[in-house]
């Protein structure tokens, strides 16, 4: 099921391959085999042609000019000059371009699995068959769709600010440490904050999976005595571990692009683009600020793939471990 | 996990049953209500701040102000530096439909290539196909726009739009993908055998099947067209064609604090048709969501 992300669907495809043609009792000749191939390969190719041609022109293209542009100095008005690896070390010795790598780290870090967290509790919850479910799946889905809007970013910029709901209400705590989105220290918990707010997305793909999980296993469980806890640890979370190994892979690749939030929330204060004191300058954000602000194209490029390698690796990593706590059903797809 | 308790009804007696499902069915749902206060509280708030005075919106703790006023909404009418709110809602409106259109057509007509022809080196394209999914959009970002720098396509909607038609979005053709797999195979065999061309049975069978595909497809479009930030951002310099996301940041930056209740309403303004469209389709866009967990 979660492999499917890659792997699945074309071994599918793969399986479903031979297939009769003709009908029974007809042996098709070769000839018409060949010429109905051809007509296939002919049609296929037709209806992929904007597909293929946006993979060359927007994906592929870009793609090896962006590798080319990293190891130039490019500003747009003068060509771009090879200057090796002189992007990569400028970029490792930049305590900016560091603190950008440790902001975002630690964002993806904390924010992907307390959202994941939150959305497996609440599926939990809600796969219970009560009064009012679809509407409470709803309500707590539509977060997910307006989340990533300016709006929203600025609603969550007013009510983290000082002497608002949040700094009142730690106020009554007995914490004083003011507004979050004005403290360079702080301001990454309400981007956070913002993260897990739309727990609603994965939520809805967990309970998809806890749908399918079959009754018999509790109630055979239930005879044998299993308490609840026992029956999460040992049907309920192995038997969505395709799920949540989807969720886990898209949930991280997203948090590692975090953009427009930390550039609404943290925007603004004094002309900085990304926060106080940087405090919210997640990596895409610099790299927003070395491409456009000062255009270093060529820089902002070679920062760009050290994005893609270091997601490239996390994949890897992901799918590397799936073998280890990733159950899929024996013969399923 | 305390709330299940109240599942398992071992005692024979009704009323016994009844008096232990009772507790946990009204734990569950005071803890939904609970959590359900927390989501909403920042729509909540947003809407009571939009009827207070600008200097009342952040300090005062009250959600609904006593003696609510609309002069937030009113100003609207001012517009944004010279420049009607209603021209910003136009150019969204335009780029989102027209990303919807250039997403049905090119997503659908790859999906059923991938779905239900069978063509050499379609394995290999699909897992090109699959791997884009996942590629990060910023590598992309400084080539494409260098591209369309060179093609003199900056501040036009052409770079927003074109990928649109070129079904780079991944994601709905993969969503398509899965649903034209499931459709019954007797249905195109059967046309094929009748004579029937690709195109026919795409337009006449495959497209009206899949209409819960293409209107989640849409939905989704439309949404995420209507939130872009960064694409905007970057392409686009002149306030005229900014959409609503573009429009409300340049409010912020030119008015910010001094117009709070102005800046508030306008962000509330702008999630309207987001909103709109998940109460209407809701059903489409967690099912949606669903399936492409369950099979991706």
């Amino acid at each position: 099921m979660g492999t499917a992300v890659t792997h699945a669907p074309a071994t599918e495809a793969r399986a479903k391959d031979p297939e009769p043609r003709h009908g029974p009792g007809t042996p098709p000749r070769p000839a018409d085999l060949k010429r109905r191939g051809r007509r296939e390969n002919l049609a296929g190719y037709l209806f992929m042609s904007p597909w293929i041609a946006g993979f060359l022109l927007l994906t592929a293209g870009p793609m090896a000019a962006s590798l080319y542009f990293a190891f130039t100095d490019y500003n747009l008005f003068d060509a771009p000059r090879w200057i090796g690896l002189d992007n990569f070390s400028e970029m490792l010795g930049d305590p900016r371009w560091r603190h950008s790598v440790r902001v975002t780290l630690w964002y993806v870090a904390v924010g992907t699995p307390v959202k994941l967290l939150v959305a497996l509790g609440v599926a939990l919850l809600l796969a219970q068959k009560r009064r009012g479910q679809a509407f409470y799946r709803a309500a707590f889905y539509a977060p997910s769709l307006i989340g990533a809007s300016v709006s929203v970013a600025i609603v969550w910029k007013a009510i983290f600010s000082d002497d608002a709901i949040v700094d009142r209400t730690q106020k009554v705590f007995g914490i004083d440490a003011g507004g979050w989105t004005g403290d360079p220290d702080l301001i990454i918990y309400s981007l956070v904050a913002l993260t897990v707010w739309q727990f609603g997305a994965p939520m809805v793909i967990f309970l998809a999976g806890l749908k399918q999980v079959p009754r018999e296993l509790y109630e055979a469980a239930d005879v044998d005595g299993a308490g609840k806890l026992r029956q999460f640890w040992k049907i309920t979370l192995p038997m969505i571990s395709p799920v949540l190994f989807f969720n886990v892979l898209l949930e991280t690749i997203h948090s590692f692009q975090i953009f427009s939030s930390a550039y609404i929330v943290g925007g603004g204060a004094g002309g900085n683009a990304c926060g106080p004191a940087d405090g919210s300058m997640v990596y895409t954000c610099y790299l927003y600020v070395q491409g456009f602000e000062n255009s270093r194209m060529g820089l902002a490029s070679a920062m760009a793939w050290m994005l893609l390698v270091a997601v490239a690796l996390v994949t890897a990593v992901l799918f590397w471990s799936q073998k280890r706590w990733v159950h899929y059903e024996e013969g399923g797809r | 996990m305390t709330a299940q308790a109240g599942d398992i009804t071992r005692t024979p007696s009704a009323k016994g049953a009844l008096r232990r499902r009772l507790p946990g069915s009204l734990a569950w749902h005071i803890g939904a209500l609970a959590l359900l206060a927390v989501i909403l509280y920042p729509v909540v708030w947003v809407v009571g701040g939009s009827f207070k005075a600008s200097e009342d919106i952040v300090g005062s703790l009250d959600l609904f102000p006593a003696d609510p006023i609309v002069s937030n909404y009113t100003g609207l009418a001012d517009g944004i530096a010279d420049i009607s709110v209603s021209t910003f809602f136009f150019n969204s409106l335009l780029l989102a439909v027209g990303s919807v259109i250039g997403i049905l057509i090119s997503c659908s007509l790859t999906a059923y290539a991938f779905a239900k022809i069978r063509f050499a080196g379609r394995n290999l394209l699909f897992t090109l196909m699959i791997g884009t999914l996942l590629l990060p959009y910023h590598v992309l970002l400084i080539p494409q726009y260098v591209l369309f720098r060179n093609l003199d396509m900056i501040n036009t909607y052409t770079p927003l739009l074109l990928g649109k038609y070129l079904a780079t979005e991944a994601f709905f053709v993969f969503l398509m993908v899965q649903f034209m797999r499931n459709l019954p195979r007797e249905l195109d065999e059967a046309a094929r055998l009748d004579g029937c061309g690709h195109l026919r049975i795409y337009w006449s069978i495959v497209l009206p099947l899949c209409r819960p595909a293409l209107i989640t497809s849409a939905i989704f479009t439309f949404i995420n067209s209507w939130n872009d930030f960064m694409g905007p951002l970057i392409y686009l310099n002149e306030p005229g064609k900014y959409t609503v996301s573009l429009g409300l940041k340049m409010f912020v930056d030119q008015e910010g604090l001094a117009n709070y209740g102005g800046m508030i309403a306008m962000s509330l303004v702008a999630l309207l048709p987001v909103l709109a469209f998940f109460l209407a389709f809701q059903r489409y866009l967690i099912d949606g969501m669903a399936t492409s967990g369950l099979k991706g």
